[in-house]
Order: C-alpha cells, then sequence, then structure tokens
C-alpha cells in the first residue's frame, strides 16, 4: 500500500538530482547554440587572434585578445598577492601555530572571502587606488593592479586553506625522518613537506585562479571598460566579465551581433574555468590516491 | 655566526613572517571597513532606509534594493532548499554507485567552479527569454537558486553522512520504509547542519550582483516589487550603481550601503557560525 | 508461530562466498545462539531473518528462508510487514536522537497510530517488558542518550518490543556493555523467550552456554553443528566444535 508512494518519492528526489545535469547541459548549449550563430558572422581566427575589440563601436572588431589578457593579467596580480601570503599563513598554521590559535584563526580568514565582491570592487577603487596613486606616478584611475590586489586578498583562504589539507596530508613519517637528521622547522618545510604536498598546493593554485578569472564586480568597478591589448598594470582594462555586464547593462538590441557577444566571450570563460577545474579534480584524486 | 646559529634565525624569521601574513589580509579588511564606516555612518539614518532612489543622491535611499534584497532572498530559499535538498537526499540515500552517481558528482564539483556571471547567461537565455520571465525576480531568483543548489547538495550530502548508519538501521528494523527513515529519523538528525551550510550559501548569494545584472536586475526602479513577476534592484547593485557615478555624494551613499550590506551579510555568517557550535555541543553520538 | 527455517542457503558478497549452504529449523519460544570466530557469517546469517542485508552494495542470496511457511524472499514480500514480526537488537545500541518516549512510540507512529492515549499505554508496556519503565518513568521527555549504555540497550528492546514483533533477532547485543548491564540483559532475554522467538549472536562462550537452549556453531560461512546447547558444551560431535568452546581458536 504505501510502495506507490515510496516510488513517487523518490522519482521526484531523481528529478532534483537530474536537474544538476540538466543546468550543465543548460549552459552548454546555450553557449554553443549562440556562439554558432555569432561564428557565422565572425571568423574564428578573427575572434582568436585580432586585437581589438569594439563591438559597440560603428566600426566594429571582434579580437577577443585584449579582454582575454585583461583576464590573465588581473588574476595573475591576484595570483601573485594571494600564493605567497595564503601558502606562508598555510606552513604557519599547520608547522608552527598550536591547536587553539589554528581554530580561532581559520573561520576568522573565511570573513575575506565571505565579503560581497561589490565591496571589495569599492575598496580598490576608493582607497587602494588613491593610495597607490601616490607613489606611482602615472596610475590611472582604472587599472588592473588595483583589482588585482584585493581580487588576492579576496582569495587568500581558498589558498590558504586549501594548501593546508596538502601539506597536513604529508605522512607524519617524513617530517619525523626530517627532524630526525636535525633540520629545523624551516627546512622541514620547504625541502620536504612542500616538495611532498606540491600537487596539493598547485591544485589550490588553479583552483585560485579559475576564482579569479571568473570574478565580476571588483574588476568591472575598478579596471575599467576600455578593451585595451596590454601587459601594462596601470591602465584602464577590460576583463571577459566585465564585457559581459557593460553588454547586460546597456540597450543592446536581442538577436544582434553586439548581443551574441557576450555568448562567444562567456564560452570563452566557461572553456578556461571548466578546464582548470577538471585539471585540478584531476590532480586532487591522483594526490588522495597517493597516500591511501 | 655558524650554521646552526643561522638556520635557527631563519627558523624564527619565518615564525614572524607567518604571523604576520596570517593577519595581513585581516588588518586590510578592518582598515577598509573602518574607512567606509568613516565616510558612510553619518550618511546612514531611517531615511536612507526608507527613501527611494534618486538623481539627487541626499534624497536617495535603499528603500527598493532593501525590499528587492529580501524578495530575492525569499524566493531563492524555496527553491534552492526544496530542489537542493531533494538532490543531495538522492544522491546521499539512493542513487546506486555506478558511473552515473559518478558522473553527477563530478558535475557538482564542476557547477560549483563555473563563474557566477555565466550563470547569469543561462538565466538569460532560459528564463527571462526561453520562458518569457522577462528581467522579474521570478527569473532572478531561479538565477541564483542554480547557482547555490550545487553547494546545498554537497551540504546535505555532508550532513547526512555524518548521521550514523545505526540510526538508518535502528529505523529500518522496525519496519520503517526508506522514505520514512530519512523523512523521520535522518533529516532531523541532520537538519542542524544542513541548516548551517544553507545559511552560508545564503550569505554568499545575498552579496552576488554580475549574475543578476545579467539577467536583468534594474539599476534603477522607482518603485517596490509587490510580485514575483515585478521589476527589481538589489544592494549590491544599488551599490555598484552608485560607485560608479562620479560625484562624491554618490560614493558616500555607497558606503552607507555597503555598511548595511556588510551587516546582512555577517549577520547571516554569524547565524550559521552560531548554530554551528550550538549543535556540535548538542549532539554527540 | 512456527518454526523459522533455512533451507539450502547461500550468500555472496561480490566475490567472496559469506554464507555456504546452510539449512537449519529454529524452534519458536525458545533461544537460539549462533556463535563461531568473527569472520564465520554468523551476524550474516542473522540478518538474513529481516532481510537487512538487501541494503549492503553488491550482496546476492540463494534459497530460502521461510517464516510462518513464507519465503521470506520472495518477490511479493513486505519488507517493512517483515521486519515489524521480525525485530532486531544491535551490538551497540542506537537510540534515535529523541526524548525516551519517542524512540518507543517511533515504531508505532510510522504505521499510522497517532492517538495519544494508546501511545502512552504502548509506550508503558514496552518499557515495562524490557524492565526499563521504573528507571525511566519521570523521564519520559529527556533525551534517550541521557540513559547508560545499558539502559539504552533495554530502551532499544523496549521499542522493538513495541510493534509487537514474533521474532527478536540479536546481535551481539551485550558486546558494548558491562558485567552487571549484561547480566541484566541476559535476565531480560531469559524472561521475554515465553513470549518470543529469539536468536542470538554471540561471542562469549559462556554467555551462550547461560541463556540459550539451542546452540548453532558457524565456521567459514558453514554451519559446522547444531543441537541443543547442554550437548554442544558438553559432548561436540565435531572437533572443530570442540576446539572453539574449548577456547584453543576463535
Amino acid at each position: 500500500m504505501r510502495r506507490p508512494k515510496e516510488k513517487l518519492i523518490e522519482k521526484l528526489l531523481a528529478m532534483s538530482g537530474w536537474l544538476t545535469i540538466l543546468t550543465t547541459l543548460g549552459i552548454l548549449v546555450i553557449l554553443v547554440y549562440e556562439s554558432v550563430q555569432f561564428f557565422a558572422d565572425v571568423s574564428v581566427w578573427e575572434f582568436l587572434t585580432g586585437t581589438e575589440w569594439t563591438p559597440l563601436f560603428s566600426k566594429k572588431e571582434f579580437g577577443i585578445l585584449p579582454l582575454l589578457t585583461a583576464t590573465l593579467l588581473t588574476s595573475v596580480i591576484a595570483l601573485l598577492v594571494a600564493l605567497p601570503i595564503g601558502l606562508s599563513i598555510a606552513i604557519y598554521l599547520n608547522e608552527y601555530a598550536n591547536r587553539k590559535f589554528r581554530s580561532t584563526v581559520k573561520p576568522m580568514l573565511e570573513v575575506l572571502a565571505s565579503v560581497p565582491t561589490v565591496v571589495y570592487g569599492f575598496f580598490a577603487l576608493t582607497i587602494i587606488t588613491p593610495f597607490l596613486q601616490s607613489f606611482i606616478p602615472g596610475l590611472a584611475g582604472f587599472n588592473s593592479i588595483s583589482p588585482g590586489i584585493v581580487m588576492g586578498i579576496m582569495i587568500i583562504p581558498m589558498i590558504s586553506s586549501l594548501s593546508e589539507d596538502a601539506l597536513f596530508a604529508v605522512p607524519k613519517s617524513l617530517r619525523d625522518a626530517s627532524y630526525g637528521m636535525g633540520a629545523t622547522r624551516f627546512q622541514t618545510v620547504f625541502r620536504v613537506l612542500i616538495p611532498s604536498a606540491s600537487s596539493g598546493i598547485i591544485v589550490s593554485i588553479i583552483l585560485a585562479i579559475s576564482r579569479a578569472i571568473g570574478e565580476t564586480m571588483i574588476v568591472a568597478i575598478a579596471a575599467g571598460q576600455q578593451p585595451n591589448f596590454t601587459f601594462n598594470p596601470l591602465v584602464p582594462v577590460e576583463t571577459i566579465t566585465t564585457y559581459i555586464v557593460q553588454v547586460s547593462l546597456g540597450d543592446v538590441p536581442r538577436d544582434s551581433i553586439e548581443y551574441r557577444t557576450i555568448f562567444a566571450a562567456g564560452m570563452v570563460l566557461f572553456i578556461i574555468t571548466f578546464v582548470m577545474n577538471n585539471v585540478s579534480l584531476w590532480l586532487k584524486r591522483k594526490y588522495h590516491r597517493q597516500y591511501e | 655566526m655558524n650554521n646552526s646559529t643561522k638556520n635557527r634565525l631563519t627558523d624564527k624569521a619565518f615564525q614572524y613572517f607567518g604571523i604576520f601574513n596570517t593577519f595581513l589580509g585581516l588588518v586590510m579588511l578592518a582598515v577598509f571597513i573602518f574607512v567606509i564606516m568613516q565616510v558612510g555612518l553619518p550618511r546612514l539614518n531611517w531615511d536612507f532606509i526608507t527613501s527611494l532612489p534618486s538623481r539627487f543622491p541626499e534624497k536617495a535611499g535603499i528603500y527598493t534594493a532593501l525590499i528587492g534584497t529580501f524578495w530575492m532572498l525569499f524566493l531563492t530559499i524555496i527553491f534552492s532548499v526544496t530542489l537542493g535538498v531533494s538532490a543531495g537526499i538522492y544522491l546521499e540515500e539512493y542513487a546506486k554507485k555506478g558511473w552515473f552517481s559518478k558522473l553527477l558528482e563530478i558535475n557538482i564539483s564542476n557547477l560549483v567552479g563555473v563563474p557566477s556571471v555565466i550563470y547569469g547567461i543561462l538565466g538569460l537565455a532560459f528564463f527571462n527569454r526561453y520562458l518569457g520571465l522577462g528581467g522579474s525576480l521570478l527569473a532572478g531568483s531561479l538565477t541564483l537558486s542554480l547557482l547555490i543548489i550545487p553547494v546545498i547538495i554537497v551540504t546535505t550530502r555532508e550532513s547526512l553522512k555524518a548521521v550514523p548508519k545505526t540510526i538508518k538501521e535502528g529505523a529500518y528494523a522496525l519496519g520503517a520504509t526508506r522514505w520514512q527513515t530519512i523523512w523521520k529519523q535522518q533529516l532531523p538528525a541532520a537538519s542542524g547542519s544542513i541548516v548551517t551550510g544553507v545559511i552560508l550559501a545564503l550569505a554568499r548569494a545575498i552579496g552576488e550582483a554580475a549574475p543578476l545584472i545579467v539577467v536583468g536586475a534594474l539599476v534603477y526602479v522607482p518603485f517596490i516589487p509587490h510580485t514575483p513577476m515585478d521589476d527589481y534592484t538589489l544592494l549590491p547593485i544599488q551599490i555598484f550603481n552608485w560607485t560608479s557615478r562620479p560625484q562624491p555624494e554618490f560614493q558616500v551613499n555607497a558606503s552607507a550601503g555597503i555598511i548595511v550590506l556588510l551587516f546582512l551579510t555577517f549577520l547571516l555568517n554569524g547565524i550559521s557560525i552560531y548554530l554551528r557550535n550550538k549543535w556540535q555541543k548538542k549532539v554527540k553520538w | 508461530m512456527n518454526q523459522l527455517i533455512a533451507k539450502n542457503v547461500n550468500v555472496w558478497y561480490g566475490e567472496n562466498h559469506a554464507i555456504k549452504d546452510v539449512s537449519m529449523v529454529i524452534e519458536p519460544y525458545q533461544v537460539t545462539a549462533l556463535i563461531g570466530p568473527s569472520g564465520c557469517g554468523k551476524s550474516t546469517f542473522l540478518r538474513l531473518f529481516n532481510r537487512m542485508n538487501d541494503y549492503i552494495d553488491n550482496f546476492r542470496m540463494e534459497g530460502e528462508i521461510l517464516i510462518n511457511e513464507t519465503n521470506i524472499y520472495d518477490p511479493t514480500v513486505n519488507t517493512e510487514a517483515l521486519r515489524k514480526k521480525v525485530g532486531m537488537v544491535f551490538q551497540k545500541p542506537n537510540p534515535f536522537p529523541t526524548s525516551i518516549y519517542e524512540n518507543v512510540a517511533f515504531g508505532m507512529k510510522i504505521q499510522g497510530m497517532n492517538k495519544k492515549s494508546e501511545l502512552d499505554e504502548i509506550v508503558e508496556t514496552s518499557l515495562r517488558k524490557a524492565v526499563l519503565w521504573d528507571e525511566v518513568k519521570d523521564s519520559l521527555k529527556k533525551s534517550a542518550f541521557s540513559l547508560s549504555g545499558g539502559q539504552q540497550q533495554r530502551l532499544c528492546i523496549a521499542r522493538t518490543l513495541a510493534v509487537e514483533p514474533e521474532v527478536i533477532l540479536m546481535d551481539e547485543p551485550a558486546s558494548a556493555l558491562d558485567p552487571i548491564s549484561t547480566s541484566k540483559l541476559e535476565n531480560l532475554i531469559f524472561e521475554l523467550k515465553k513470549s518470543y522467538t529469539i536468536v542470538i549472536v554471540t561471542h562469549n562462550m559462556q554467555q551462550a552456554g547461560r541463556i540459550s537452549d539451542q546452540t548453532a556453531f558457524f565456521f567459514m560461512g558453514k554451519l559446522i553443528e547444531y543441537d541443543s546447547t547442554k550437548k554442544m558444551f558438553l559432548k561436540p560431535t565435531h572437533l572443530q566444535t570442540q576446539n572453539y568452546i574449548t577456547g584453543r581458536f576463535g
């Protein structure tokens, strides 16, 4: 008597499980469908190698490189800030700090990741940029260094907690062997632990870059909206994500080529982050197995 | 100076470097918040919270944005909790171990890493245009739900996993069906930790701006939404809008808005930490 | 109530052949002990009688288990109804994380009984039968975790009795208990066999000797010997049984 009800519930629950597959399929179908239409008008070659991006001007150019370099530039700056800080936090918490300090500090660090990104954008624009301008002459009001630094602060907890897990997973015997030979903690960390935990640390780096590449509001607020093909961190640039927001805020007619650019740009963004996430998942599974 | 003293000094130096870095980010955040408070607090008053947006910075307020944010939170909770918890239960308790559950698992790890603005693109094409929901609260909250459902699924699964298997066996042995066991024993036992995870996910969702700009949240809405089909704006979007204006008075407004947004974010985070501690103390298997 | 009958039962977990062609008749209103070294299949065999193995991945079974002349592995059998008739008590006390009252009432509530007066009555009689009532009657609303290990185990028995089973399966029920709680539990089992058929898995030879009427010795998935407890302990037929009972291995 209860059987049909049980079956129905299982079916309903299974449908929710399927929803996650549909979400992924939905993203893929939409990006591919709209991009195909976009590439009917713009050659893939031009898109991938052109150094000018002006779809919203009367003389339209569709080279994605300026958006791509801006995206990479801001992300690399963020990593340059977050990696040394995050990694040294991980080492300190794992090897030097006592348990109590660790359990108090870890949730505090998570606060850095919970601050809304518009707030970080505001910090970059109104605090970091003027501060940097005071000693970097010629730094524009919009630039990639300031949002890059702030993004770096945001992803510190990501690097520190993932690297800490990786360091923690190194077998105690290795550590003991190193101390047994008279090594200091510092030597143990840099000669034994970091090399052993390297794949886990690389996972944290990849995930952090991927997060920075997809980050939108910080760069939209503080990096500007001018597609510049440059690696100069002092001038305004426009990232892929900023461009998508810029088009969404404007009055671009639907089904126009300008409108479709956001799907083509989104496709590039999706592919990059997808590849990075899966490389990190693959590495993670690999090093988990290594110590089992 | 011999080698061993040098080594010990390096070691000590690195220790201080570690402590310094641990607090570097937090101190910077504290400085940011202090500056914001200095600028924004004087502007923050009851009028600011209950005023409609305006071209004149001294008249403008966050009323519509705040109501929009509450609407968004409410609808998102309904969609994401029902769908996310159901999917979590299915994956943890029903799905057979095999290629399909492996695929689902990989897929969910991937969805967690998809940039939020891509969810915006999905919402724009599917909810706004294909389903014709336009730039409504409904389309926005569905998009935001898709964004946080993977997180809720992961939380639900971990919470269920933490419930001892013996509870499940005990219920089965008394003749409970699978669903009765889940609904009456496992879910209640896991609920504290699920709620904690959901609130954390919402704390993240409340600050999202990018995907909602893409699905058509407006920057200027001179009325409060009354139904899920209405246009809306949100607190982070209002802040974004003020930030991008040249007049310094709007920067003051942005600061005041940020104080409110940070208050809500930290409040949600605080609640979830409080619940987690309370729950950890109460339940010991 | 009739006998429990196992006919040519084989069980596999994947490649592992856990139960090898076991046939056995368990008499009603008696205590039957299943003994043997760990991994001999006695717990697996016990769990066949209420189909608790069904949820284990790659579990496969051949043969028949008859209760009241019905093969309980027939596809038409309702496992939930079966488990109400064949209750189970586990190795470690596993009360639900709710009140003492709710623990005992759960089995009735899921069958749709919601009348408070009836539930009150069943909770009381069940707790009395499990000789726990006097200890908890003033604290029924308290969490089940506030009880001691031995009390928790008797609570789990009360919970099982509440759904009015005919058979009670016990999987090393005293293994997590101190000696005093164990002796209380053994007295209780002695009382219960007047109204229920009891099958108990135990590690403890003395315990099997004290409480059971029949004893079955399992070794490496096979039923080696099955007879009255008296005979098994005094004059076992098989050398392996003798070695095990006298403590030479296991």
